[in-house]
């Protein structure tokens, strides 16, 4: 057991180091440290001096996979590639371009990324279960059409729109709580309090159609009609055993997710002005930071691969049948 | 002399490439596919959205022809014009040239905020000035004008009706074999007298099952919604106007090609990518499924949103330092667009691939595969035509359901400021542009509106087209 899951964990190695090693042929190779330093001065007015300066200022002035002034080891340690890309495995992101560490940066960032990401998550997981049941407990009527059709629906409205027609009403006119904002602490449940909600909304559609089919898929199976001959009402069979049987499949698919919380959302942080990882994402793509956008792919990709193997261990322990070797 | 030049832009050659190839493929698995046609020719839901997504797709394709027109020549040589329009262009000119200064709400004949004018006495007074679009026509000739539009929309659509009806009776109905019967349902032994539509000689064919109610109702709406629009805008501004006061309701239709754009050619570069790996490495296995697995897994586990952020940044370094490879504004935001569908095609192809592959390695076991073997067939051939015409209704399904996601995508990356050109018309833009406005008091709704009217109609007719699909294709699906 513990062997397997080694093994699995060090699957992800070279897969991360792919990872690594695309970025840095895209921020590298493909966009050369010069047109990085071109862009960051200007295109038109920058000489070539003004550009090794900004080269040298920011540790870009190594070549990219071997140095030919170094001697023994250094030929291969003492360039772009070991510095900036392989120093991440280390969780070395060095210096962002306004001259922060990043890593603690992310450190910083985290916490208030996960007060609404985690709370957004279980919330939503709660109500698209339920909904899902209720859809499930009133199958093939109408209210199941409606429910489906409104599903779609609210699948089809972009999560820009949730944002900000929440915003509007609940913060704009109702005053209810602040448009945007954060405070650390305890006081942040008036700031993250709108956030979630709108989490939670614009996820429904999806996740209630989602859960509404795994459930349906369980109560087509054999077992099923075996408590029914068995003489169980229908509210027991439902809640008792569709809904034990269908949690293996959702639960293993919200641990899969589970890692990638850390990440915070993009859009509901920028939109809301908390100071997480999603809107640090948004800004440096938006001040074309190439360090802190490397820094979190590698992060991201890291955190799916947890989330993989999670997975594995998740399906291992709900589901006796199968069995981890 | 013709007075205008037609303008090939890389998207629109791509998008009618594009057209041809998905007709040429179904077309080449049209045997395996017919049984799911006619089962989704039967489902009211699928018809009603591919009529929507039709009139998305018309207006897209004829957005998509590009012309430029020619200047006065000087000194003899032929000039054109540096501007690109495009067919739709030339039909909406009123709507584009009728600029106003500022905000207009829908349907106003008055400028929404005042300006001081100075009178003859010397008095300044705050007056809203008259609209150059609708300042001038009567205030009761709205509901008139929508009336007389939706009329003749409403004339138009029967006539269009009946002509789809006769030209399949007279000519698809020679063609076919004789109607199969029917056998009627046993009736039951009291029912209430219940209305009945007039009987109607609808063609049987080519879908015996055809909801021709649905199609009449769903075809008469959209062309009186259409009419009655087209009489409004002619007078008014439908949806009012924006900061600078260009037409709302004209930005939003130009939006539309961008968002079809986002959602075909993604595809269009999905498809090559998904297939030819998933086919490969289902069907060889071995060190090629490996490496196929790999490639998935590691462009998985990146975060998409920020592989193509970091792909868009470095093409907009690109095209700034090579200024001279893109002469007009047209072509380098047709590039930019481009690009994007093909890092979102790049970074979408996971998932089709994956369920290709694992649907070849059932597929290759099979009794007719082993048998192709057997006979010396070469691999290019057993995979072209015995394994590919038996996926076409996975790629058909995937493609159809990943659509509307792209079509967000666009939005969503607009925002992000990784979306497409500034210039071009799109409703991320329109979103974008429209966020600050809702803060204003009074407050300008109108073009996050037109956005969401206009993004929400296609994503929902995609959305419930993608589920009629997968039910009439999908083996497993719940029927």
């Amino acid at each position: 057991m513990i062997r397997y899951l080694l093994r699995r964990l060090l699957y992800a190695v070279p897969i991360l180091l792919g990872v690594n090693l695309l970025t840095f042929c895209l921020f590298f190779m493909v966009n050369t440290p010069d047109d990085i330093a071109r862009m960051h001065l200007g295109v038109k007015h920058v000489n070539h001096a003004a550009i090794l300066n900004w080269e040298h200022s920011h540790g870009y002035d190594l070549p990219l996979f071997y140095n030919r002034h170094e001697t023994s080891w250094h030929t291969l340690t003492d360039t772009l590639f070991v510095h900036k890309s392989l120093s991440m495995f280390t969780l070395h992101f060095g210096l962002s371009d306004d001259g922060r560490d990043i890593a603690r940066e992310i450190r910083q960032r985290a916490g208030p990324s996960l007060s609404i990401a985690l709370p957004a998550f279980i919330i939503g997981l709660g109500t698209n279960i339920s909904l899902a049941l209720m859809l499930v407990w009133m199958r093939a009527g109408l209210a199941d059409r409606v429910g489906v059709i409104i599903a779609v629906a609210l699948m089809s409205v972009s999560g820009l729109f949730y944002i900000i027609g929440g915003q509007f009403v609940i913060a704009h006119l109702w005053r209810w709580v602040p448009i945007s904002g954060f405070v650390p602490g305890v006081d942040s449940w008036r700031f993250v309090l709108l956030p979630i909600a709108i989490s939670v909304i614009a996820g429904i559609g999806n996740g209630m159609r989602w859960y509404r089919s795994i459930f349906l898929e369980e109560i087509g199976k054999d077992y099923v009609r075996t408590a029914r001959a068995k003489g169980l009402d229908e509210s027991r069979i439902l809640f008792r055993h569709v809904l034990k049987n269908g949690m293996i499949p959702i639960l293993t698919g919200a641990v899969a997710v589970l890692p990638l919380l850390f990440m915070g959302s993009l859009l509901t942080e920028s939109f809301f002005g908390i100071p997480g990882l999603g809107s640090y994402v948004v800004d440096a793509i938006q001040s074309q930071d190439f360090a802190v956008v490397r820094a979190m792919v590698f992060i991201g990709s890291a955190l799916y691969l947890i989330g993989l193997w999670l997975t594995d261990i998740a399906y291992g322990w709900v589901d006796p049948r199968v069995r981890l070797s | 002399m013709t007075q205008w030049q037609p303008v090939i832009l890389w998207t629109d050659g791509l998008a009618w490439f594009g057209i041809a190839l998905m007709l040429i493929l179904l077309f080449a698995s049209r045997a395996q596919m017919r049984a799911g046609w006619q089962r989704l020719w039967q489902h009211p839901l699928a018809v009603v959205s591919m009529l929507i997504l039709l009139c998305y797709g018309s207006i897209g394709l004829l957005d998509s022809l590009h012309y430029r027109v020619r200047l006065p020549t000087i000194n003899k040589r032929v000039q054109y014009s540096v501007t690109v329009y495009s067919v739709l262009d030339a039909l909406l000119t009123p709507l584009r040239t009728h600029n106003e200064t500022s905000y207009a709400a829908p349907l106003a004949r008055r400028a929404f905020s005042a300006t001081p004018e100075r009178h003859a006495g010397g008095e300044v007074v705050e007056v809203r000035k008259p609209l150059q679009l609708g300042g001038h026509t009567p205030p009761h000739a709205r509901m008139e004008l929508a009336l007389r539009g939706a009329l003749y929309g409403g004339i138009t659509g029967i006539g269009l009706l009946l002509a789809i009806v006769f030209i399949i009776r007279t000519f698809a109905a020679r063609t076919t074999a004789p109607e199969q019967h029917v056998a009627p349902d046993p009736e039951p032994k009291f029912s209430w007298p219940k209305f009945s539509w007039p009987k109607f000689p609808w063609p049987k064919f080519p879908w015996p099952k055809f909801p021709w109610r649905s199609f009449s109702l769903t075809l008469l709406f959209l062309s009186m919604l259409i009419g009655s629009t087209i009489e409004l805008a002619g007078n008014f501004h439908v949806f009012g106007t924006n900061e600078i006061g260009q037409d709302v309701l004209y930005d939003s239709i130009k939006s539309v090609r961008t968002g079809l754009m986002m959602g075909c050619l993604a595809t269009l570069v999905t498809l090559p990518l998904a297939v030819g790996l998933g086919l490969a490495a289902g069907y060889f296995g071995g060190w090629v499924d490996d490496l196929v697995q790999y490639i998935y897994t590691t462009l998985n586990a990146i975060p998409s949103v920020l592989l193509i952020a970091a792909t868009v940044l470095l093409m907009q370094g690109f095209i700034e330092t090579h200024p001279a490879m893109f002469d007009s504004t047209a072509s380098r935001s047709d590039i930019r667009l481009l690009f994007l569908c093909v890092i979102l095609g790049m970074t979408n192809w996971t998932g089709l691939c994956r369920i290709l592959r694992g649907e070849t390695l059932k597929l290759r076991e099979l009794d007719y595969v082993q048998a192709a073997r057997a006979f010396g067939v070469p691999s290019w051939r057993i995979l072209w035509q015995h394994l590919l015409p038996n996926l076409s209704h996975l790629i058909l399904i995937s493609l159809v359901m990943d659509f509307s996601g792209l079509v967000l995508a666009e939005a969503v990356l607009s925002y992000i400021g990784v979306g497409v050109d500034p210039s071009t018309h799109s409703w991320g833009n329109m979103i974008n542009a429209a966020r600050l406005e809702l803060s204003r008091e009074p407050v300008i709704w109108w073009p996050l509106m037109a956005a969401f009217i206009g993004m929400f109609t296609l994503v929902l007719a995609a959305n419930l087209f993608a589920d009629a699909v997968r039910e009439a294709f999908d083996p497993l699906a719940k029927r």
